[in-house]
């Protein structure tokens, strides 16, 4: 289950579990999360809960809320999110994003509550638009994660978004025809060289590397004087490329 | 029937699985038949094999029953769509009740019917369609997931479902009732349209901009285009199972007509 961790100057307070679809922070005692200080408003947020995610909103607080420093006025915490009401801060952590969850990007069908007990589900849905039945994660059949089952190798991966390429920049230098001189940065993960429809390779940016691949055209690019062939090349500093009689030059930046 | 001859020439299309860089099972199935213009995409779910036995029964019985159809010569796409779906979610519903390591069993399902200049699309759960026509990507079908429904209520942005943890929890699936609501549609299918079918394996692990790029890029060789985005999803953490078919409209496919028939549609009747 989600938690807060409510800290003022560096000093924990206490923990709030996250355990009702609607959680209320302000100075007034009717709050879950009652904050008695003159910088936080009657009632200040909100944080919604749906499942595995969950949404922090201000309610046009007269000082505002922030989160990583930043001011927010609806939000979708991640993982190790700080949300600041006045001189308190709160840390949002989910253990979803950050176990070993192989079974995490498992497609899941919602059930109606005949289909089994609900594990951590809200009790009220009204708020969403989902009118048909209330919704329960049926959980898959397999035990937990630590037992041995299916995904034998999978490494401690988060399963937050794409991780970012490590790969460094490159460029390619034309050094021939027309546009002598001239550098093309490969910034995106598939660059195209050549005349579409006519000769056409194009350049891969992966974790390990850049790779060139002839796509389309009756002759095949060269690299180093020699003709590619179907498969994928990997290129190396220097490396020279000729396409459809230009020359050209790859290195890193 | 002469179907097959038009429908053959006029659609290349290419299909690719993978289980992807962490799973052990691919529970992802596919099918296809350029000369009966059909393609079929399931990613199924349940305990052990269980997703493999409900996507690979889907796409083996839709593929029998809708050539024998065809055959027949049934001419109502979306209503041919309807009954046979209809008739697959029963057996997968039947055989998931009748054996306790299948019970609970799904799979979420896209079929696309190519006839006479049309696309007929069949879909339930958030595996996908899009269509590359020009410069223009689109994705055709809206996903039946707790995602969309918080993006169409504006509870949440498309972006925010980028880093949401309720990714891959969906409202629909084939096989998980006795009866099961199919989305169906229907729209004009011209020389040079390039339709992309693809689980959540791919656009989970993927942006749509890369896809765009890839089959902008690579479109003239489907099936390096193909190996490309599986890759690529791989190359980001291959998270699932990851499945793709493409189909390249190269011709005209309209459906033979006697000439008083062409006559009357001349005049708008």
């Amino acid at each position: 289950m989600s938690k807060l961790i409510l800290s003022l100057e560096g000093q924990v307070i206490r923990e709030i579990e996250l355990n009702k679809e609607r959680v209320t922070i302000g100075r007034k005692p009717h709050n879950d999360i009652q904050i008695e200080n003159l910088a936080v408003s009657g009632e200040h947020a909100t944080i919604t809960t749906i499942l595995n995610d969950s949404f922090l909103e201000d309610l046009d607080s007269t000082n505002g809320t922030l989160v990583n420093g930043s001011p927010v006025k609806k939000h979708v915490l991640q993982n190790g999110d700080v949300i600041e009401i006045g001189k308190f801060r709160l840390e949002y952590l989910n253990p979803q994003a950050s176990q070993e969850a192989p079974d995490f990007e498992r497609t899941m069908i919602m059930r109606s509550p005949m289909a089994g007990a609900p594990k951590a589900a809200p009790p009220d849905f009204s708020k969403t638009s989902i009118e048909k039945q209330p919704l329960v994660v049926e959980k898959p059949l397999q035990p937990p994660p630590q037992a041995p089952h299916a995904a034998p190798q999978a490494p401690a991966k988060e399963p937050a978004a794409a991780p970012e390429p490590t790969v460094r920049s490159a460029v390619i230098q034309v050094l021939s025809g027309a546009n002598t001189g001239k550098e093309l940065e490969l910034t995106k993960s598939l660059t195209s060289l050549g005349k579409p429809g006519v000769q056409v390779a194009v350049i891969a940016k992966r974790p390990h590397g850049y790779f060139i691949t002839h796509v389309q055209g009756a002759s095949f690019p060269l690299v180093n004087g020699q003709a590619l062939d179907n498969q994928p090349r990997a290129l190396n500093e220097h490396d020279i490329i000729e396409l459809a009689g230009i020359k050209m030059e790859f290195f890193y930046k | 029937m002469s179907l097959g001859q038009e429908l053959g020439s006029a659609l290349e299309i290419v299909k690719l699985t993978d289980p992807g860089m962490v799973r052990s099972h691919n529970e992802d199935s596919v099918g296809i038949d350029a000369e009966y213009g059909f393609v079929i995409l399931a990613d199924g779910m349940g305990g052990y094999n269980a997703g493999e036995v409900a996507s690979g029964m889907t796409v083996a019985m839709l593929s029998d029953n809708l050539k024998a159809a065809l055959r027949d010569g049934h001419r109502d796409m979306q209503a041919l769509a309807h009954e046979e779906i209809q008739k697959t979610n029963g057996a997968i519903f039947q055989t998931a009740q009748s054996q306790p390591q299948y019970n609970g069993m799904g799979t979420t399902l896209v079929l696309a019917l190519f006839r006479d200049n049309r696309i007929t699309v069949a879909h339930i759960g958030d595996s996908r369609l899009y269509r590359l026509r020009g410069e223009q990507f689109e994705q055709v079908t809206r996903d039946h997931s707790l995602l969309q429904e918080q993006i169409d209520s504006g509870m949440i942005t498309r972006e925010d479902a980028r880093h949401s943890h309720n990714k891959n929890l969906v409202t629909r699936a084939l096989g998980v009732e006795a009866t099961v609501e199919i989305e169906v549609h229907e729209y004009p299918a011209a020389p040079g349209d390039l339709f992309l079918l693809c689980s959540d394996g791919l656009n989970d692990m993927v942006t749509d901009e890369d896809i765009q790029l890839t089959l902008g890029l690579m479109g003239a060789n489907l099936e390096m285009a193909a190996q490309q985005l599986i890759q690529m999803a791989n190359d980001n953490g291959g998270r699932d199972n990851v499945s793709v078919i493409l189909v390249r409209v190269t011709g005209d496919f309209a459906e033979k007509r006697g000439w008083f028939t062409r006559l009357l549609n001349w005049f708008g009747q």
